[in-house]
This record gives structure tokens, C-alpha cells and sequence, in this order.
């Protein structure tokens, strides 16, 4: 496709779609939201890039095949595990870190929020994937 | 339920929004061609993206506004790949 307009739209609303897709994972253990969501907007914006622009030039942004996305995303889920079982808790129990933040209070860091991001990652690769196969641009 | 302004106007709202979807899913079974039935899927994403408001005023919750964006981002690239793949086609 070669729509002027198409392109210029997919320029700037990738980023909105980026953004939208963080804001759903972050708070996607109190609200609304959370990495599956958070991963398929991601996709959503990569899948419209690559409708507005050549699908070559995206493969060369994501610098990674898809399978190497789910492959950092299920390491990260396998990562998450750890701090648990460090600690002689049970499996999966969700850990929190408080770091303090000057002015804006406290960051909330902990093991639910690595699992999510795990889950993000995995979603965009076996997203891509799908994408990738069923279109025939592997 | 009382009777106020806000609470009429928004029961015929949600009136409205079910006649124009019932209006464009007739135009979805009946359109001659493939055209017509893309153009009446947007224009039941956009109904959806209204109904969806008015139901946010009427039960006074602000998180349903995220939802509206996300939709009005998405059906976009919906239609955009058909798009795409009716050009292949011809």
C-alpha cells in the first residue's frame, strides 16, 4: 500500500497505540488492563505499521524474529518465579520492592508486574507470528 | 429510577443507538456488495464507541473513556486490512 495519508497517520498513531498498550500493562493489577491486553495493542501497532509501509522495514525494526519474543518473554515468567523460591515462600507469591521517589512517592516494583511484562512479550511474538504466517511474509 | 432530564435524554439516546444499529446490521445482511457491508462494520464500531459513553454517564464511572479510545484506534486498522486485501484481489 502506498496511501500518503495512510502512512502519515500510521506515523503518529503507533505511538498513541504504544502508549495506550503501556498504560493498560502498568495498571493492570488494580484496573482494567494487563499484559495480554497491553501485548495485543502493541500488536495492534506493529501490524498497522506494516500495513502502512513496506513489511520488510518493519522485520528490520523489531530486531528479533517473533519466536525470540516469546522466548524473553517466557524466560522473564521463569524469572519472576525466582525471587519466591529464594525466599522459601510458595510458588508464584507476589513479592513487592517500595523504592522511594522524591516528590512523585513511592514505586511499587515486584514479581507481578515481571510476569505481566513476560506475558506482554510473549503475546506480541505469538501475535506477530500469527500475523506473519497467515498474511505469508514469513 | 427518577424521572430528571439527564436520565430521559439518555434512555432516548440509548434508543437512537439501537435503531442505527439495527439500521446498519440490516445494511451488513442486505449490502449488495463488500463495499457496503465494510463501511456498515465502521459504522457499528462508531455506534458502539457512542453506546458505550453513554452508558459510562449514566452509571458515573470514567474508566469506560480508555475502552472508547481503544476502539476508535482499532476499527480503524480493521478497516484498513480489508482494505488491503480487496486491493490483492483485483
Amino acid at each position: 500500500m502506498n496511501s500518503i495519508i495512510l502512512q502519515l497517520a500510521a506515523k503518529y498513531v503507533r505511538f498513541l497505540l504504544i502508549f495506550f498498550a503501556f498504560v493498560a500493562l502498568l495498571r493492570g493489577h488494580n484496573y482494567p488492563g494487563g499484559g495480554f491486553i497491553g501485548g495485543l495493542l502493541a500488536t495492534l501497532a506493529i501490524v498497522y505499521y506494516s500495513y502502512a509501509f513496506d513489511w520488510r522495514s518493519v522485520q528490520k525494526k523489531l530486531f528479533m524474529k517473533p519466536q525470540g519474543y516469546v522466548a524473553v518473554g517466557l524466560l522473564m515468567i521463569l524469572l519472576s518465579f525466582s525471587p519466591s523460591l529464594i525466599q522459601d515462600e510458595t510458588l508464584m507469591k507476589g513479592i513487592w520492592v517500595s523504592i522511594p521517589f522524591g516528590l512523585l512517592g513511592q514505586l511499587k516494583l515486584g514479581t507481578p508486574l515481571l510476569f505481566d511484562l513476560g506475558v506482554f512479550m510473549t503475546v506480541i511474538g505469538v501475535t506477530l507470528l500469527f500475523f506473519f504466517t497467515l498474511t505469508k511474509r514469513r | 429510577m427518577n424521572y430528571s432530564l439527564l436520565n430521559i435524554s439518555l434512555i432516548m439516546a440509548f434508543a437512537m443507538f439501537l435503531l442505527a444499529f439495527a439500521l446498519a446490521l440490516v445494511r451488513i445482511i442486505k449490502g449488495p456488495t463488500l463495499q457496503d457491508r465494510v463501511v456498515a462494520m465502521d459504522l457499528i464500531a462508531s455506534i458502539t464507541m457512542g453506546f458505550i459513553l453513554v452508558y459510562s454517564v449514566l452509571i458515573n464511572e470514567a474508566m469506560y473513556f480508555d475502552i472508547v479510545i481503544i476502539i476508535s484506534l482499532i476499527s480503524f486498522i480493521g478497516t484498513v486490512a480489508i482494505s488491503t486485501y480487496l486491493k490483492q484481489n483485483k
